[in-house]
């Protein structure tokens, strides 16, 4: 036990190294699937025929392979295309793009929600489509959509482990050095998954902040009609 | 003379097979409150929904003042401005508090400042009594007061007509009053309207004039005198006489 202890002393500076590199590629991921994720929800709920379809493809095909599969692609195919990127951006880009299609899907399904009805509300004062969208459906269908989207950014976060295989050196690439050197496989992975777990605690407790802070006074989470 | 603000003609609208009205024409005079009666399923909403754009009619024109809104290339946003609409099930913005609800076309549409806006919204509520409530979000409002914010949020726009779709349908009968008393103020204001309401108190004692449309037709219209005493057909007869019993009924149970 005082041995397994020991390793967050002498391993700590690189586990702590590698756990930002994760929550990094947890972040800048987040971020680029949110952009469009949202990007593609609006384009499912309100775009022309040929938006929705495109949309409607790229969600298909993003949630029905597996991210390293795609990872690869990024890495090692587009090079061969003469499109390169370094281990860290064909990272961000692979569990942003597949993020993406995840993050469209929570999000249209609360677009949907919120609805019709509100569109025509908004409508009728004189606000035309794209700022009834802008001022009234987004504001709710985020609201609407944080409960369900908030195992995102968990699912992500664990999700970016994988990378290690393109030798991104994050948290679970600084274990695994740490573990060809101890030999303690056990031991080292074993301090590794309590790291992720802390990381896990503080961002589901960080999403229910936010949820609690943006709560809309006097309403339940369920829409209203 | 009487100067007419709505002016709808040979207005027709089908939706698949189904002819919703056909042919309908009917002229809305400045300063009138026109109440429309009818069975369900008859095209009350429809055509009100047609006035304002947010459907369009399959064939016929609609006026607004000189302006035809119907005409192509109309701009939709800058009509819907000018024709306030007040819906059944209030439809108010859940994530904005009744000022914010009141404000919003304000500073989005008519680009007021944040001050004026504040003022203007200000005057609105206390128009229908909630001044009081202004920071107060829908969810924490009854339904009454939800639709007063409602009324406030289309009057804050200066609209040349207001539109009300069932205003009072979805309410508790308690709270049926608070609402209509509203609109009678708004009546007597002047203010132009165009009511679809089961509510015949109200439509006998506030309005210029009743039109009882049935299967997408215009029946008969008539001040109220002509339509409750001296109705010229047997189903406005019994219709008025059916709606009057049923209501009258439900507001004994109420009290």
């Amino acid at each position: 036990m005082l041995t397994w202890l020991g390793y967050f002393g002498r391993f700590g500076q690189n586990f702590l190294r590698g756990a930002g590199v994760t929550l990094e590629l947890t972040a800048v991921g987040l971020a680029i699937g949110f952009v469009l994720g949202l990007l593609l929800a609006l384009a499912r709920s309100y775009g022309s025929k040929w938006l929705q379809r495109a949309a409607g493809a790229y969600i298909a095909v993003f949630r029905g392979t597996p991210l390293l599969v795609q990872l690869f692609i990024i890495y090692y195919g587009l090079p061969e295309l003469g499109i390169a990127f370094s281990q860290t951006v064909a990272a961000y880009l692979a569990l942003g793009l597949n993020s993406a299609a995840y993050q469209a899907e929570y999000l249209r399904g609360s677009i949907n929600a919120i609805g019709a009805a509100q569109m025509e509300a908004g409508r009728s004062i004189g606000l035309s489509k794209w700022q009834t969208i802008g001022y009234v459906i987004l504001p709710q269908a985020l609201r609407l959509a944080l409960p369900s989207w908030s195992n995102e950014p968990i699912s992500l976060l664990k999700t970016t482990a994988i990378v290690f295989l393109i030798a991104v050196q994050d948290l679970m690439a600084e274990g695994r050095r740490a573990a060809t050197t101890t030999f303690d496989f056990v031991g080292i992975y074993l301090a590794v998954a309590v790291v992720y777990l802390v990381m896990v605690f503080a961002l589901d407790a960080l999403l229910k902040f936010l949820e609690r802070k943006t709560a809309i006074p006097g309403m339940d989470i369920e829409t209203r009609r | 003379m009487p100067k007419p603000i709505l002016t709808i003609k040979n207005l027709t609208k089908i939706y698949g097979q189904n002819v919703i009205f056909q042919n309908l024409n009917l002229t809305v005079n400045e300063g009138d409150t026109v109440v429309i009666i009818g069975p369900s399923g008859t095209g009350k909403s429809t055509l009100l929904r047609c006035i304002n754009l947010l459907t369009r009619p399959n064939e016929g024109q609609i006026w607004l003042d000189d302006l035809e809104i119907t005409a192509k290339g109309t701009d939709e946003d800058q009509v819907r401005q000018h024709i306030g609409m007040v819906f059944q099930n209030f439809l108010l913005f859940n994530h904005l508090t009744a000022l914010g609800n009141v404000k919003l076309g304000l500073t989005k549409v008519k680009k007021m400042s944040e001050e004026e806006a504040t003022k203007k919204a200000m005057h609105e509520l206390s128009r229908v009594g909630l001044a009081d409530r202004a920071n107060h979000y829908p969810g924490q409002l009854s339904g009454g007061q939800q639709q007063r914010v409602g009324i406030a949020r289309a009057l804050a726009m200066d609209p040349r007509v207001m539109l009300f779709d069932e205003p009072t349908s979805a309410l508790d009968p308690e709270l049926i009053g608070e609402v209509l008393e509203v609109m009678r103020k708004l009546a007597l204001d002047g203010m132009t309207m165009v009511v679809v309401t089961h509510e015949m108190g109200f439509a006998r004692e506030v309005a210029d004039r009743i039109v009882f449309m049935e299967k997408g037709h215009i029946v008969e219209e008539g001040s109220p005198d002509e339509m409750f005493n001296h109705p010229k057909f047997d189903r406005t007869r019994e219709f008025l006489w059916k709606i009057t019993e049923l209501y009258g009924k439900k507001e004994k149970e109420a009290e």
